[in-house]
């Protein structure tokens, strides 16, 4: 270990930190619960809460009067459910909606030792390899955040990155500007509700004409019991910038259900690129479907300038009940939206995950790419919107859904939606759903493969699309994750 | 005397419940080359399946012996690890998985399994490449997903390449000749012979004889309704040619 930790994320060599990381547990193997003391609010909610969380935070006057705007929104409104997954009733009065390490921290050495034990468990190196890397990690331990590195070297290039609580602290204009532009407070139920009480999450602005030289990654992690994590994030990138962003979460086992309901927003001005990719390894629930995240996210990203362009990636492995569709509206004239996604549901899990791409300006493009994979008793939904505005003139989208199916009693969905106001624009969609092939299993197994392997093998194959957009790094995880995740789907 | 290296003993099998093996005796010793031939739905191809373990296929009474081992109750990739091959009459594809990727697992599971260190990537390319010349393949299948848009020749090919790498003790080769050019034919009979040494066995299953021309066996079997009704040398399959099966049974 160095003499200077740095809370930091990504194994750099990849593969054989993950695959020890991978062999150290058996069933969920991230299924460890940190003891810390935290400063607990008492579950409920009220306005009383709100003004407590925004007074913790020392936040401005203009923060607090929009976060009671959407609590008060959020009362008149109903919980959604046209969705295609069922779960328990969720009590918004039993959740406690604010947990904090007590201990107010100046630099990484002072981060608890159990913290940083925490890390170490996820496989987040403690020295410098993340600066080999090339990676700057915003680590949210809970709800505050606990480090945040690479900062000077940003800084130099005028990129903020740090936690949204301290950019409210230190760069109020430009929150202000951007926070609910594109998930207006009253969006919907979650992200009223994420509005009213959202407690961190990070903020990225990457200033005109500079390109990112490094992956920006975080690492979410819901760790206090009965705790509802309400992150938000706020991505802005200006005039010919560039950005890539990473998200990859873990959670411990808990046996209630957790709600965690995030709003991510993405701005991408002209000639700006946002690239977004998101691994989520959250506790699915037992085998018997106990237990389990709920995630209920909304992610938006708005193509503002000419020329923007705004990547989605996903891989989504964890979860008891995923919902969720990472969108683009395509304002700019040749603006360009993609969606790229691998949703695997096993046992219990359910997921009804998707995208819209809401094409405005001329010649807009999007594509969508959704690789479903369901096993032992998971529901597994796609539900996409294209929309082409009237001023769309030449818009074209191209839209793939394959779904692939393990074992009998699982289930893939596909409800695109098509809405058309444009007589110019082309559309395209393909769509699959089948059955991994007893064929294909019978020969890679002759070949000396074990029937796991082989499964693996060939659900990877199936994914390809989707990991060759994800960074390397990532794209390993990725890849480990989903073999983790369908231990025991056959056989 | 050495023990065989498989045997078949009064083997009967039967796909969905439908009996399609009656009674077929077999033995194959080290370093022979056994020929199966047989008109259709003789059972030929459920003959390489139930050697090499299909879930599809039932043994329903009789014995399968590798090495001296009964084999009934292993599963297919334990019997692939333990040195049994299959070249398939129609050969998978795998998308979105690249060849070497699926075949340098493949070999390294086995290696595993003799306790032989596992080959790297770069060791493992510089031994695909000599194989792949002497199959005559195309370098660049290599990167392809398995069997992905290759022609016939080529997934032929493919097989007979994987089995180069694999070094089987035994290998059951189903049908490899059809949907073959007589160039591809050649290519892939060479490759075959380069195999042959004392310790491997083949057995050769086909409906022609032009594969014997070039693959010549030790011994010759038809297999007609469920059961060897005639066994022979080399010759018995020029008869085959001359005659057909039916002059035969």
């Amino acid at each position: 270990m160095s003499s200077q930790p740095d809370v930091s994320s990504r194994p750099s060599s990849g593969q054989a930190e993950v695959d020890e990381i991978l062999d150290q547990h058996d069933e969920y193997k991230y299924g460890f619960v940190t003891d810390m003391e935290q400063d607990v609010l008492p579950p409920g909610l009220d306005e009383s809460v709100i003004r407590f969380i925004s007074a913790k935070k020392d936040e401005p006057e203009w923060l607090l009067e929009w976060r009671l705007k959407a609590f008060a929104a959020w009362q008149k409104m109903e919980e959604p459910n046209w969705q295609f997954v069922t779960y328990a009733d969720i009590d918004y009065q039993a959740i406690s909606y604010f947990a904090a390490p007590k201990k107010k921290l100046e630099s990484i050495d002072e981060v608890d030792p159990e913290i940083l034990e925490t890390f170490e468990k996820l496989g987040i190196p403690l020295h410098e390899r993340a600066a080999l890397a090339g990676v700057a990690v915003d680590a949210v331990f809970d709800s505050v955040s606990v480090a945040t590195t690479f900062k000077d070297k940003l800084h130099d290039l005028g990129i903020i990155f740090c936690s949204i609580s301290e950019a409210v602290r230190e760069h109020p204009e430009l929150v202000r500007q951007y926070l609910g532009t594109v998930v207006p407070v009253t969006d919907n139920y979650f992200a009223a509700l994420n509005s009213a009480v959202f407690t961190d999450g990070s903020f990225v602005y990457i200033p005109k004409g500079v390109k990112c030289p490094m992956e920006l990654s975080t690492y979410f992690r819901i760790n206090a019991a009965n705790t509802g994590q309400f992150e938000r994030t706020l991505i802005i990138a200006d005039e010919s910038s560039y950005v890539s962003y990473l998200e990859g979460c873990t959670a411990p086992v808990r046996k209630e259900n957790q709600l965690h309901a995030a709003v991510v927003e993405l701005v991408a001005h002209t000639d700006a690129k946002i690239k977004y990719s998101t691994v989520q390894n959250w506790y699915p629930g037992d085998k018997d479907g106990n237990g389990g995240i709920y995630n209920f996210v909304t992610k938006r990203g708005v193509c503002e300038g000419d020329r923007s362009h705004i990547s989605w990636t996903q891989v989504e492995t964890g979860s008891a009940v995923t919902w969720k569709y990472p969108s683009c509206v395509l304002k700019g004239e040749n603006s360009v939206g993609e969606f790229y996604s691998v949703a695997l549901t096993n046992n219990h899990q359910q997921a009804d995950t998707g995208t819209k791409m809401v094409h405005l300006g001329k010649g807009t493009t999007s594509t969508i790419v959704s690789k479903g994979i369901s096993a032992g008793k998971g529901q597994q939904t796609y539900r996409g919107l294209v929309s082409i505005g009237p001023k769309a003139h030449n818009a074209r989208n191209h839209t793939q859904c394959d779904s692939l199916l393990l074992g009998k009693e699982c289930g893939a969905h596909t409800f695109p939606y098509v809405d058309v106001r444009n007589a110019s624009a082309v559309l395209e969609h393909e769509a699959s759903t089948s059955k991994i092939s007893e064929d294909q299993l019978f020969y890679a197994m002759q070949r000396g493969l074990s029937e796991e392997d082989a499964v693996s093998m060939i659900v990877n194959g199936f994914c390809k699309e989707v990991f060759k957009e994800l960074p390397m790094e990532f794209a390993v995880e990725a890849r480990k994750l989903l073999e983790v995740s369908l231990e025991g789907a056959v056989g | 005397m050495t023990t065989p290296l498989l045997e078949l003993k009064n083997v009967h099998a039967s796909v969905a419940g439908t009996p399609i093996l009656k009674g077929v005796n077999l033995v194959v010793n080290p370093g022979e080359v056994h020929a199966i031939m047989g008109p259709n739905g003789a059972g030929k191809s459920t003959l390489s399946k139930l050697i090499t373990g299909h879930p599809d296929y039932e043994l329903t009474e009789g014995q399968i012996l590798y090495k001296g081992e009964d084999i009934a109750e292993m599963e297919p990739d334990e019997r692939a690890r333990a040195g049994i091959f299959m070249s398939f009459q129609y050969p998978v594809e795998i998308p979105g998985v690249s060849t070497s990727f699926f075949l340098k697992a493949a070999v390294n599971a086995s290696r595993r399994e003799r306790g032989e260190p596992e080959l790297d990537a770069m060791d493992f390319l510089k031994v695909a490449r000599t194989k792949m010349k002497q199959v005559g393949m195309p370098g660049d299948l290599l990167h392809r997903a398995v069997n992905e848009g290759f022609s016939g020749g080529e997934k032929k090919k493919n097989e007979i390449f994987q089995m180069a790498m694999l070094e089987p003790t035994l290998a059951v080769l189903d049908e490899t000749d059809s949907g073959l050019d007589v160039d591809a034919l050649r290519t892939i009979s060479e490759g075959v012979n380069a195999m042959r040494n004392d310790e491997r066995g083949m057995v050769v299953i086909t409906h022609y004889q032009r594969l014997l021309d070039h693959i010549v066996p030790d011994f010759t079997h038809i297999l007609a309704g469920g059961k060897i009704v005639k066994s022979g040398g080399a010759d018995l399959a020029k008869q085959v040619e001359a005659s057909g099966y039916e002059g035969l049974a």
